[in-house]
């Protein structure tokens, strides 16, 4: 092979261009990455500051104080939430299972495909909306406000996104695995609930608790629902304070104390929904270690 | 096509075992002319030559375990290349019984012949025929004609029979002659075992074609 | 439902007959069969009897339906949309295709081991006993016995009896194979089919395969399909060629003893595959 002179210059200008493109492109992509951090970022730095000044052990433990007195808590909100977002899995877990595993196994049959329409559907329905179905079914028949129709709300919300997580997940299991089952002599049905539900766990775990950060914190519908509650309550039928909700209390009232809370109560459920992140991911690597899965 | 490498390898030492067997032949009317001339130069050429024949034989050989080790040959393949390796060993063994004819002509000397030399010339050219007609019928694959190869086979059994009785009589009027009646005996006897092996070489032919071994030396007992 | 699983399954774990195999009928029949994904025939009329407790290879080109035949002898075929089955297969004279057969059952008599190693996410104990535990078996007891019976029988026993609770999916490739074997004999099959078991293995593993089979041939009626000649030649008894027709429907060209088929068959499509003439 003869390398001319002129080719080898011409090869040396098109190198150097080529480096120039890369390293342009990396620059923009790493100013772009900084770019989408920042609000994160900005708004933990600035939700730590505002709201850090009344974090304590009593805020965790007491009940809310009228203005001016100080002192107070969000105890109630915290029981209440921890209710209606139990509520919530309690209801939308095992039917978006269920259903997910319909989907997965028939996605072309009628109802396969109507399920996972109608999925996406209820995913892009604002969350209002979901609130005013939830007082139009339960609150008002009942006369009054109450946590679960918040539960039956945050139900309706969590389970789209619980559904196609799963549904998605199951999906990637090889298709061998279940091959293997089926030809061990397991029914469908066991199949699917004893090899491809563990086999997909983490995916579907992770999936589960991105869906309850997310409802945890909804505030719209629980005005509907739930409504709020000065006091402690620790029951379902009646109405309870979330912290979504307490916030908005907190946040629209004219005292500069209260605004303080509110912003003590988002560091709080902000911190909440972190941890629910960081256990999600904690589960996927103990699981995965202990059982060599993905 | 595939396993074109394979194939040509394969054509390559047929061609190379049909040269042997040319060969072969060819040494067995050298030593029968060397008996008829009582050439000793003859008779020391075909001894030497001998060597060369071995040598092809294990060049053949050793080719066809290479086949095998490395080509795995399943089926006909298989059948053929054993049968080469097979028939390579008769073809050699049919030569060393020709190198036996010619040192029974040096060993001969110069004493004259006990009487004139005619089955056992008679039995080199069928038994030459006899050859080039096997080795035709391994080139062609042909079963039929191997078989038809084994039918000659009772001609030189019987021409055998002819001049061991001769020289029977021979000896038998005149105890003197032992000797030389033996080693005309010898000479025979060597073109008698030349004739079973390329019944062998025929049962061979057969195998390949077919996939069945046939015994087609079916001794007669003498009469 | 489980319960008469169980009663099958513990007659299976109990009866010890030792028949000489060359006597007994063909374990499974397969009698005209063709299998349609759609309206595509795959597999066209084929008429094949798989002897008791010998090893039966299924040979042929790519694509010329040797898995799905494989799959039709326990039902997997089914698992297909679309898939329909013209004809008979019979397991011990029954049609496994007949209207009121118990899938499950079938499957648990006539075992599969697939290409690649697809042991569950699980410890290689409960790999094991997941079969046993669809028919009901619980005891702790009775699933070790079963178990250490099933992993001896897949010569792994040696390798993982110190580890039975450690994940089937840590184990080297072979150690994953023959765990998916014992995976199988567990539930007490009586045919056991095989996916070219030994396609994504190493040599030495491959063997070892082999040698599995070859121990497993006196209790177990083994078909396998490979597109290896040299492993059906090296570890079946008997072996059956497969062809693509003119319709690409895949066809029975000739059946017969292993050493017959490679050394001397009848059929010249036979003859032009094994020596690789084809094309």
């Amino acid at each position: 092979m003869k390398h001319s002179p002129a080719r080898i210059r011409a090869s040396r200008a098109h190198y150097a261009r080529r480096k120039f493109t890369n390293s342009l492109m990396l620059t923009l992509t790493g100013i772009a990455t900084v770019l989408a951090l920042v609000p994160l970022i900005w708004i933990l730095i600035y939700v730590a500051r505002e709201g850090g000044r009344f974090l304590s052990v009593d805020f965790f433990t007491q009940l809310p104080t009228p203005v001016g007195v100080p002192g107070g808590g969000i105890a109630n909100a915290l029981i209440g939430s921890a209710m209606v977002v139990g509520t919530a899995c309690a209801i939308a877990i095992p039917i978006s299972l269920i259903a997910a595993l319909y989907v997965a196994d028939h996605p072309d049959t009628p109802l396969g495909i109507a399920v996972r329409f109608g999925t996406d559907v209820l995913a892009g329905i604002p969350t209002i909306v979901i609130g005013m179905f939830a007082y139009a079914l339960i609150v008002l028949p009942q006369r009054h406000f109450s946590a679960l129709s918040g539960g039956v709300a945050l139900a309706v919300i969590m389970a789209p996104t619980i559904l196609r997580t799963t549904e998605e997940m199951l999906k990637l299991v090889p298709r061998t695995l279940r091959e293997g089952a089926l030809a061990l002599g397991a029914s469908n049905w066991k199949t699917a609930v004893q090899v491809l539900l563990p086999a997909a766990l983490n995916g579907i775990v992770t999936g589960v608790m991105l869906a309850i950060a997310r409802a945890a914190g909804e505030t719209a519908p629980m005005i509907f629902t739930a409504f709020g509650n000065p006091f402690m309550n620790t029951d379902l039928t009646q109405p309870t304070a979330t912290l979504p909700q307490t916030i908005f209390i907190y946040a629209i009232s004219p005292y500069h104390d209260w605004h303080a809370k509110a912003w003590t109560t988002a560091l709080v459920l902000i911190a909440l929904v972190l941890g629910l992140n960081v256990l999600a991911r904690a589960l996927t690597w103990w699981r995965a270690r202990r059982l060599g899965t993905v | 096509m595939p396993r074109d490498t394979f194939s040509d390898e394969l054509t390559g030492l047929k061609n190379q075992l049909l040269q042997l067997g040319a060969d072969a032949a060819r040494t067995i009317g050298t030593g029968v002319d060397a008996l008829k001339t009582r050439d000793r130069t003859l008779a020391e050429a075909i001894i030497a030559h001998d060597a060369e024949i071995n040598r092809v034989r294990y060049d053949i050989e050793e080719q066809c375990y290479e086949l095998i080790a490395t080509q795995q040959p399943l089926a006909s393949d298989l059948r053929e290349i054993i049968s080469i390796l097979l028939i390579a060993i008769e073809l050699e063994r049919i030569a060393d019984h020709s190198k036996n004819l010619a040192e029974i002509v040096i060993h001969m000397g110069d004493a004259p012949l006990l009487k004139p030399l005619i089955d056992i010339p008679r039995m080199a050219d069928i038994t030459q025929s006899m050859l080039n007609q096997a080795l035709e019928a391994f080139a062609r694959r042909d079963a039929a004609m191997g078989r038809a190869v084994c039918d000659r086979d009772d001609e030189i059994d019987q021409l055998y029979q002819q001049v061991f009785r001769e020289l029977l009589t021979f000896v038998m009027e005149d105890p003197r002659t032992v000797s030389r009646a033996l080693n005309l005996l010898f000479a025979a006897h060597n073109l008698e075992r030349i004739g079973d092996r390329i019944t062998n070489i025929g049962e061979r032919v057969i195998y390949a074609a077919t996939g069945r071994l046939e015994e087609l030396n079916i001794e007669r007992p003498a009469t | 439902m489980t319960s008469e699983r169980l009663q099958t399954f513990t007659r299976a774990l109990a009866s010890n007959a030792n028949i000489n195999p060359t006597t007994q009928p063909p374990k499974m029949r397969v009698q005209n069969l063709s299998f349609y994904y759609g309206d595509f025939r795959a597999v066209a009329d084929i008429h094949l009897d798989i002897p008791d407790r010998r090893i039966t290879a299924i040979i042929g080109p790519s694509g010329c339906g040797k898995s799905t035949l494989l799959r039709a002898l326990n039902r997997m075929g089914d698992l297909v949309p679309q898939a329909r089955v013209v004809g008979r297969v019979l397991l011990d004279d029954e049609d496994i295709y007949a209207p009121h057969v118990d899938v499950v059952e079938v499957r648990r008599r006539v075992g599969m081991v697939f290409q690649r190693p697809n042991p569950f996410p699980k410890s290689i104990y409960d790999n094991v006993a997941f079969g046993p535990r669809l028919l009901g078996v619980n005891r702790r007891r009775d699933l070790d016995s079963i178990i250490e019976k099933a992993l001896r029988a897949a010569a792994l026993w040696d390798e993982v009896k110190d580890k039975l609770h450690e994940s089937g999916i840590a184990l080297s490739g072979g150690q994953q194979q023959r765990l998916c074997i014992a995976r199988a004999l567990a539930v007490e099959p009586e045919v056991i089919l095989m996916d070219e078991p030994a396609s994504a293995l190493d040599p030495i593993a491959t063997y070892k395969i082999e040698e599995l089979m070859h121990t497993l041939r006196d209790e177990y009626t083994i078909v396998i399909v490979t597109h290896n000649m040299q492993q059906a030649a090296r570890a079946s008894d008997f072996t059956a060629f497969m062809n693509m027709n003119d319709q690409r429907a895949g066809v029975l060209v000739e059946f017969g003893a292993t050493r017959e088929i490679f050394t001397n068959p009848r059929e010249k499509q036979t003859e032009d595959y094994i020596t690789g003439r084809f094309g």
